[in-house]
């Protein structure tokens, strides 16, 4: 019989579970040829604002969706739905990010062959969003002009999680004598090489730049490849 | 602040590791944590107690190691440390540095298991 306490090695993930679906949902977009892109922010940083422009801007030429995380309301959706593009609002109760099981489960009766493009809006918050791998191919992170330039030193964990930098609001940029010089510095600080883009979704400034990155991404390849499976 | 469903996913893991080697419980569960993990050492400690509440975990401790970021510095061709995760350049040559080796651990270890 055992007495005492016995040692045993485990070396599992905490997150296992969430890093397995979250890789079979990167299979599914990768299948289906699909560019999956996640939206993280502060609260009030323009997420809803920015997807609203671009889904309704890329809806013309592309088929786009999108998946809008949001604690308690459907407010979000009903937003991004006037852009014509399919729309799911996730309600996460108390929780205050996306899991991969939240999104394979926002998916369920879409077939992603049909679409080009699916934007997953998480909850705003630059905490908790960046423990959860969410199988998205590239992770846009949005911070406001009006925000302060060091967002991203305060917050390097979710900045680092991240492919891609936005900086929104920039209509707003001399009103609040922005310093977009500091704040690029900070970005690269935190997360050496990130690509950084700059656009106003009210005005449209910035759009094409953004939108000509965005087509440059499309994985048409992916596609052509996929069909001819 | 999701320390509290990490930790409980903690929990059920050590539940399962333990279930699985037929040990009645646990008394201390080891965990590796790394600065980009995005996981708080002080909450996640304040959540475990909670989380492990009525279950074979009760009572049991959580002993964290804090890891540090290693990152592959292309100038020194060598595993690095950074200056800090505010500024992601290697520590010795200060050149920035994108590759990230080592520094998002959120993993149990080891357990120790109760007879």
């Amino acid at each position: 019989m055992i007495v005492e306490p016995r040692l045993v090695e485990v070396r599992k993930n905490v997150l296992k579970q969430n890093d397995v679906l979250a890789r079979a949902l990167r299979e599914r977009f990768r299948e289906a040829g699909v560019l999956a892109i996640s939206l993280v922010s502060s609260p009030g940083a323009g997420k809803t604002a920015f997807l609203e422009r671009t889904l309704t801007l890329l809806h013309t030429r592309y088929k786009v969706a999108a998946l809008v995380g949001d604690l308690a309301t459907e407010n979000d959706a009903a937003r991004l739905a006037r852009s014509q593009a399919p729309v799911k609002q996730i309600i996460t109760g108390t929780v205050c990010h996306l899991e991969a099981a939240m999104v394979q489960n926002a998916l369920d009766g879409w077939n992603l062959r049909d679409l080009d493009f699916l934007f997953i809006e998480n909850v705003g918050n630059l905490v908790c969003p960046s423990s959860y791998d969410l199988g998205e191919d590239l992770r846009f992170v949005l911070l406001s002009v009006t925000e302060g330039e060091d967002k991203p030193l305060k917050y390097p964990t979710i900045f680092n999680s991240a492919d891609v930098a936005i900086i929104t609001k920039s209509d707003l940029a001399a009103a609040v004598e922005f310093d977009e010089v500091l704040t690029r510095r900070n970005i690269q600080a935190v997360r050496p090489g990130m690509q950084v883009l700059k656009l106003s979704a009210k005005t449209g400034a910035g759009m094409p730049d953004f939108l000509e990155f965005l087509e440059r991404l499309h994985p048409r390849s992916h596609r052509a490849a996929a069909v001819a499976k | 602040m999701h320390e509290l469903s990490i930790a409980m996913s903690i929990v059920d893991l050590a539940c399962e590791e333990a279930e699985m080697r037929g040990a009645p419980g646990v008394d201390v569960v080891y965990l590796k944590l790394g600065p980009l993990s995005g996981v708080v050492k002080e909450a996640l400690l304040f959540s475990y107690e909670i989380a492990c509440q009525q279950t074979p975990l009760e009572g049991s401790k959580l002993l964290i190691e804090e890891v540090p970021i290693v990152v592959n510095c292309p100038v020194c061709r060598e595993r690095r440390s950074v200056q800090s995760i505010q500024s992601l350049c290697c520590a010795i040559c200060g050149t920035p540095t994108p590759e990230i080796l080592e520094g998002r651990e959120l993993m149990v270890t080891a357990m120790e298991l109760r007879p």
